[in-house]
Formats: C-alpha cells, sequence, structure tokens
C-alpha cells in the first residue's frame, strides 16, 4: 500500500492524551472488528456482477442480520439505527454512493480500512482534499469521475489555491503514479475506501458531518500537539487561518499541590460523614399519578387535545380534587402552590398563628430582593416580627433570636436562615398536622363545591411520609 | 507530592468502603414489588423552525409555554411554544453560544459562551426593546452553563472548571466554586435554591452549599465527561449524563449511586437529559441524533424519541410536567409528549 506516507497508526498508540475522545469510536470499533471476523462475522465475498467482479463486499441484509445476532437485538429498526451511525461515521459504506447509510436489502457494501477509522483523528486538510479530487480527474475510469457537487468543489478549490495550483498538482500525478503500480483489485478496493473517507470528511451537501465536533471538546481532544498530519503524507506549513475553536487552550489545568491538599482535606470531612442506609433511601412514594408522560391527566393535556381549559384551571383560584390531594403530601408541595399557601395562611389566622407563615413568607421575599434593599428588608423584618413589643411577634427559642440579633448586625439574605428553619418546623410539626385533619370552608365567593369542603379529611391515612 | 498522591487515593478508597457499609440494599430490590411502566410513546406536536445553524441549548421559562434557545446562528429566541411564534429574536455579539436561560420570574434572559461572559436580556424594557442589560465577565474559559436563582442573582458554570454565584445588579461576582479539576460543563440548582449541583470533565459531579460556598459532595463512577446534570424532582438526588453513554442517579442522603441508566445498543454520549415531573422517567438526549426514555426505578428503556435529523443538544421537561423540548443541532426543536 505505497500510498500510506504515514504508516497506518494502531490505535493505543495515540491514545497518550486521553481514551476520552476514542471511548465512543472503540466500542463501535469493536464491533466492526468483529463482524469482519472470518469466522464469525459477516460473509464478505467477491460478487460476479456483468462483466466484472465485485470484490469484498457484503450485503446490507447480511450486516443487519449480523447485527441483530450478535448484540441481541431483537428490533429490526434497533439495529438499522446502529447500522446507520456505524455507517454514518464511514466504517462500513456502501460501494456505489457517496451519502453514507445502510439499506436492509440487497446492496453491497465495503469495509473500510483501519488507517481511515475516526479514532485516529483525521483532520484533512483542503490541500489534501484538492489532491483527492484532482487526481481523480487524470484517470480515465469511470468510476472516479466527480459527482456535481464535488466538481463544484473542486473548482472552489482551484480558485482559493490558485497559487499553489502547481504544486498539488504535482502530488496529485505522484499519487496516481503509485497507484498504477498496484494490482487491479487492490485499487478498486482502496480507491473506494479513500473515497469513503472523504465522504465523511467532506459529507454530500445535505448529510451530516458525523466529524464536527462540540466546541466545547475541540480544543481538548483533538491533536493536542497540533500535529496536522496528511492523508498523502505532505509536511505542511501553518498556513491555514486557525478558527476561534481551535485557538489554543491558555488554561490547561492540572492537579497542583495546592488542589491535591484542598482534596485531602475535604476528603476527611466526607469519610465520617452522616450517611442513611440504601434500604431507607429506597422507599420512594409515587407521584407518578401526577406524571403527563405516564398516565393521562384529567382535564385533558393542552398540547394534544388544543384544550387550554387545564392550564386555566392551574391559574385558577378554584383548585381541582387532584390538587388540593398535593397539598397533602408535605409543607412544601402545599406552599408551592398559590392556593394552597392561602388556604393555609386562612387555617393559621384562624388560629391566630399566622405570623409565622407572614414571618416565613416575609424572608423568603427579603433573599429575593435586590442586593441594595436586604439591609432595609431585613430591619423591617425584625420590627415586624422579633423587635420586643413587635406587632407580630413570632416565637423563637433563645438559641436562635441570640444568632439571628447577631446577624443582623451586619444584615444580608441569610440572616434569618436559623430563624427561618425554625419556624419551618414549627409549623410542619404543629400547624400543618391540623391543617390536614380541619374542615376547611370552601372557596371565598361562598359557592360550595362538592367534594372540597371535606377534602383533607382521610389524606393522611395515605400519605405515611406526612410529619 | 508522590505521597500526597497516595494518601488521597488512600482516603478515596477509605470512602468507597464506607459507602459500602450503607449499602444494605438496592433500589432495585425496593423497586422490585413496582410494575414497570409500559412503553412511553411521545408524539411530536410542534417543531419550531427558525435557527439557522446548530442550536446549543434551550430552557423552559416557569410558565409551561414559554422558552428560550440559542444556535450558533448567533440568536436568542424567546419562543411562544403553542403558536410557534417567535416572541423575541435577539441578536447576540458573539455567535459561539452554549447556553442559555430563562428567569423563573421570565423577566429576564442569559446566554453566554466562548466569549467568557454571561450575558442578560431584559425583556420586558419600557420601550418593548430587548437590551443587554449586564455583561458578566471574569471567568477564564468558556461559559457551559448558567441558571437564575432570581432576578438578581445567577449561578454560571465554566471551561475555567469553577462555577460563579453573580450579583446582577452591580455585576460582581458574589462566591466562587473552585474544585473541579476540569471543564465544568453544566449545572442545576436544588428546588428550595440552597444548593446547586454541577458536572465536569474530571467525571465527577459536586454539590455545592451557595450560601458557604463549599462544595458539600462529590460524586464519581463515571468513566468520562459529565455532560448534563439535573436534580431529582424531590431535590433529594442527582441525575447525571456522560459520555459514557450512560446516566447515573445518585443519591444525596446515602451519599452514593443508586443506579446506572445503560444499554449496549447505545453507543453514544449523553449531551442532555430531563427528569419528568414525578421523576419516574428521565429523558435522556445523545450524539446518535435520539432521546432515550427511562423508568428510573427499574432501570429500563421504555421509550425513544426520534425525530431530529442531528444530535441533541438539549432538552427540558416543562415546569407543569406537561410536555418535553428537544433541541437539535439540525436547528430545529420539538415539543413532545
Amino acid at each position: 500500500m505505497g500510498w500510506f506516507k504515514v504508516s497506518p497508526l494502531p490505535l493505543f498508540n495515540h491514545i497518550s492524551f486521553s481514551f476520552l475522545s476514542v471511548l465512543p469510536f472503540l466500542k463501535i470499533e469493536d464491533i466492526v472488528t468483529l463482524i469482519q471476523d472470518e469466522e464469525e462475522g459477516v460473509p464478505i465475498r467477491t460478487v460476479k456482477s456483468f462483466m466484472t467482479k465485485i470484490p469484498s463486499v457484503v450485503t446490507g441484509t447480511d450486516i443487519v442480520q449480523w447485527l441483530m445476532k450478535n448484540l441481541g437485538i431483537e428490533d429490526p429498526a434497533e439495529a438499522m439505527h446502529i447500522g446507520s451511525l456505524i455507517a454514518a461515521q464511514g466504517y462500513f459504506f456502501p460501494i456505489s454512493d457517496h451519502v453514507l447509510s445502510l439499506k436492509d436489502d440487497g446492496t453491497f457494501y465495503r469495509f473500510q480500512a483501519p488507517y481511515f477509522w475516526p479514532s485516529n483523528c483525521w483532520e484533512p486538510e483542503n490541500t489534501d482534499y484538492a489532491i483527492y479530487l484532482c487526481k481523480r480527474t487524470m484517470q480515465n475510469k469511470t468510476r472516479l469521475e466527480l459527482a456535481d457537487y464535488e466538481a463544484e468543489n473542486l473548482a472552489r478549490l482551484q480558485r482559493a489555491f490558485a497559487r499553489k495550483w502547481e504544486f498539488i498538482y504535482m502530488q496529485a500525478e505522484a499519487q496516481v503514479k503509485i497507484d498504477r503500480k498496484k494490482d487491479k483489485t487492490e485499487r478498486k478496493i482502496l480507491d473506494s475506501q479513500e473515497r469513503a473517507f472523504w465522504d465523511v470528511h467532506r459529507p454530500v451537501p445535505g448529510c451530516v458531518n458525523t466529524t464536527e465536533m462540540d466546541i466545547r471538546k475541540c480544543r481538548r481532544m483533538k491533536n493536542p500537539h497540533r500535529v496536522k498530519k496528511s492523508v498523502y503524507g505532505l509536511v505542511e506549513e501553518g498556513t491555514q487561518s486557525q478558527s476561534p475553536i481551535h485557538t489554543p487552550s491558555h488554561h490547561c489545568r492540572k492537579g497542583t499541590k495546592e488542589d491535591v491538599e484542598k482534596e485531602i482535606i475535604f476528603l476527611n470531612t466526607q469519610i465520617d460523614r452522616h450517611r442513611m442506609k440504601m434500604s431507607k433511601v429506597a422507599e420512594s412514594r409515587s407521584y407518578v399519578d401526577y406524571d403527563q408522560f405516564v398516565t393521562a391527566q384529567e382535564p385533558a393535556n393542552p398540547w394534544t387535545s388544543d384544550d387550554p381549559s387545564l392550564w386555566e384551571l392551574e391559574a385558577s383560584k378554584e383548585p381541582s380534587q387532584q390538587r388540593v390531594k398535593k397539598w397533602g403530601f408535605s409543607l412544601e408541595e402545599a406552599l408551592k402552590d398559590p392556593a394552597g399557601q392561602e388556604l393555609f395562611l386562612k387555617f393559621l389566622e384562624s388560629e391566630f398563628s399566622s405570623e409565622n407563615l407572614r414571618f416565613w413568607l416575609a424572608v423568603q421575599d427579603m433573599k429575593r430582593r435586590p442586593q441594595q434593599d436586604v439591609a432595609q428588608r431585613a430591619e423591617d423584618i425584625w420590627a415586624e416580627f422579633l423587635a420586643e413589643g413587635a406587632p407580630s411577634s413570632i416565637n423563637l427559642d433563645s438559641h436562635s433570636y441570640e444568632r439571628t440579633s447577631q446577624n443582623l448586625k451586619d444584615p444580608g439574605r441569610y440572616s434569618y436562615e436559623d430563624a427561618q428553619d425554625h419556624i419551618y418546623k414549627l409549623m410542619k410539626s404543629d400547624s400543618y398536622t391540623r391543617f390536614l385533619r380541619s374542615n376547611v370552608p370552601g372557596p371565598a365567593d361562598g359557592k360550595e363545591e362538592s367534594g372540597h369542603n371535606k377534602v383533607y379529611s382521610g389524606l393522611t391515612s395515605n400519605h405515611p411520609h406526612i410529619m | 507530592m508522590e505521597e500526597l498522591r497516595k494518601e488521597m487515593e488512600n482516603l478515596k478508597d477509605q470512602i468507597t468502603a464506607v459507602r459500602k457499609t450503607f449499602q444494605d440494599s438496592t433500589l432495585q430490590e425496593a423497586a422490585a414489588g413496582v410494575t414497570v411502566v409500559g412503553r412511553v410513546q411521545l408524539k411530536t406536536r410542534k417543531t419550531l423552525r427558525g435557527h439557522l445553524a446548530k442550536i446549543y441549548a434551550m430552557h423552559w421559562g416557569t410558565d409551561s409555554t414559554l422558552c428560550v434557545s440559542a444556535s450558533q446562528d448567533g440568536k436568542l429566541i424567546v419562543w411562544d411554544t403553542i403558536t410557534t411564534n417567535k416572541v423575541n429574536a435577539i441578536p447576540l455579539k458573539s455567535s459561539w453560544v452554549m447556553t442559555c436561560a430563562y428567569a423563573p420570574s421570565g423577566n429576564l434572559v442569559a446566554c453566554g459562551g466562548l466569549d467568557n461572559m454571561c450575558s442578560i436580556y431584559n425583556l420586558k424594557g419600557k420601550d418593548g426593546n430587548v437590551k443587554v442589560m449586564r455583561e458578566l465577565a471574569a471567568h477564564t474559559g468558556y461559559l457551559s452553563c448558567c441558571r437564575f436563582l432570581s432576578d438578581t442573582e445567577i449561578i454560571t458554570s465554566s471551561g475555567d472548571c469553577t462555577c460563579v454565584l453573580w450579583d446582577i445588579e452591580t455585576g460582581t461576582q458574589k462566591m466562587v466554586f473552585a474544585g473541579h479539576q476540569g471543564d465544568a460543563m453544566s449545572l442545576g440548582v436544588s428546588p428550595d435554591f440552597k444548593f446547586f449541583i454541577s458536572g465536569a470533565c474530571d467525571f465527577t459531579a459536586k454539590l455545592w452549599d451557595i450560601r458557604e460556598a463549599e462544595c458539600r459532595q462529590t460524586f464519581g463512577g463515571h468513566e468520562s465527561d459529565i455532560n448534563a446534570i439535573g436534580f431529582f424532582p424531590n431535590g433529594n438526588a442527582v441525575i447525571t449524563g456522560s459520555d459514557d453513554a450512560t446516566c447515573k442517579l445518585y443519591d444525596l442522603r446515602a451519599d452514593q449511586e443508586l443506579l446506572t441508566y445503560q444499554d449496549p445498543s447505545i453507543m453514544c454520549g449523553v449531551t442532555s437529559l430531563a427528569p419528568s415531573k414525578s421523576g419516574r422517567l428521565l429523558l435522556a438526549g445523545h450524539d446518535d441524533f435520539n432521546v432515550n426514555i427511562w423508568d428510573m426505578l427499574k432501570a429500563e428503556r421504555v421509550g425513544v424519541l426520534a425525530g431530529h435529523d442531528n444530535r441533541v443538544s438539549c432538552i427540558g421537561v416543562s415546569s407543569d410536567g406537561m410536555a418535553c423540548c428537544t433541541g437539535s443541532w439540525d436547528s430545529f426543536l420539538k415539543i413532545w409528549n
């Protein structure tokens, strides 16, 4: 194979920088290696056609069948999906088409040479592509004729490389000379593999370019040493302008001594941290009834029925049975829903303990204010809820009270954190339970919706997680 | 230095051993009595057309009908997903955008990317024009993700391996969360807004206390970059998606991995993920153009969303749980349910 100016790179030589970029390829490449195995693979053979022989091919159906059998796939569509993925990356290709897809029929496919596999991190330059297109025009073979889009590409490259076209032409001639020395059958195979390589890197317009990388990963993965290798062994000076996504990364963070020391400190704190047993954690209460994707909702999902009444209902103050039921799951759920919050507040007012919830809500609001308003709000809250003789005095234990008044010497968003937690726990263990058991009056306008009045009774029996 | 590294590895082994002692059961055993969710088949209800290049990110507004998307065509588009109309089409200074976010209030959107900045836009400006309100600049690497805590605070993650809490009013950094040894790729805020989680290219996920600017927990186990991360709806667990083609569920209280979602036929990395409203289902977007739907309790694949012609780069479930939105490199967004 004389035209391999750069010798075929064994996979593992290349991976010193990281396995990251080749991880997805490795799994596919395991499959691609197996599928070509003499004993266990697909039947690759030479097919006699009209006046000629087609070497080294296999049918699409054979590939699909093999995938189903060897990957344990029952659904042919799934096998097609995987097969198409492998084809799109050029590991095998249709011998008579530039479009890299898999068909489950008698279409012939050939396997790509490992030299051209994506894991070798090819980023072929346009000069290589120009040489390739150019040399195809030099040989008088129908199978090597350029497709329309390739002819257009060649014309564009001729304009772009006008000044060094002589050099490109010479390289193309040299390649043709080398190719001519090869055996006819070998040439057929190599030419098709070379074409498939370019179909991956310069795809037919409209096809997905599978070599496109996520720009966030670009800099870390390909060619860390910035050596551009040429398919045809050219040594290029850096004449290509660098796109922003390929500018060298200036922040290569390695594990410094300081990092390791910090990590050790952190790990030491983690050894004895509190952990819950898996069995306890695994008790999961199912909200499945509330999941649109699993069970259909009443009223109908507006997306499928074009009926927005569900959204109107959600926005309204007259909650559905199901929504009300949710308030029984936890205090958090009740407070999340504005209607639930309102009802809970009313209930607390009836018990003359609404100052707790009002305090909690005031602190939540303060936390969302712009920085410059926070200090003032903090003081207002102190005056309203905590100062001596405050109009809505709340009941804090002396410890939290002390800490809070200390915090207020330098008021900030989290000055009331302890106090808030304390009050929340109080509401949860005390008022909330009574709220659930109470018979709450119906909506404010006096209309009595059936079922809403006694909606909370019986809830606690279904939900052991309350409290 | 060698000594230090040995000590570090030693501690890590100890922690692994301790975690094992709490494994008196597995989620699979506990869920043995639960029936698998039946086959989940979601259909495309809307296709949002308008972007001219790869879509890198999308985020639902809290009203469940508006969403924002960011594309490499240099535009941020706010969509009314029901009518498919573009409410706003915001031209960006830098077209290399990688993330976008919608503030819970609906007043602001944010985006950022290779410009290393997080730009905040006010959607409700007086004269109706959408303008840049703040440019939060301090990161020394690309902006991979951003999420609002409120109209006054936002958290960002960056390729410089740190996450930052910003005060939007003053445009300054309030807290820096450093600790990851690789690019921080994604972040998620807890339902109570007290914590956030980050996934990075050092293969770990970290839980951070927003108030104390400290890392509370670190979770490992993935074999490659973590590209996507999200809280389980009840806030007690964390879900991660990685280039190693798997998703994992970590419980915060047990401090360890509960489940791995993987299948030999899934060979492409996870780019994005979103749990369904109840947390029973996990939707994961992959490089192979598909979204896989998992039964989270049973770790079985129960559905596939196939409809994009290029990789799925972002996914989100609306807050009312009614619909899921996917964004792709094929320049389209699709609404499914």
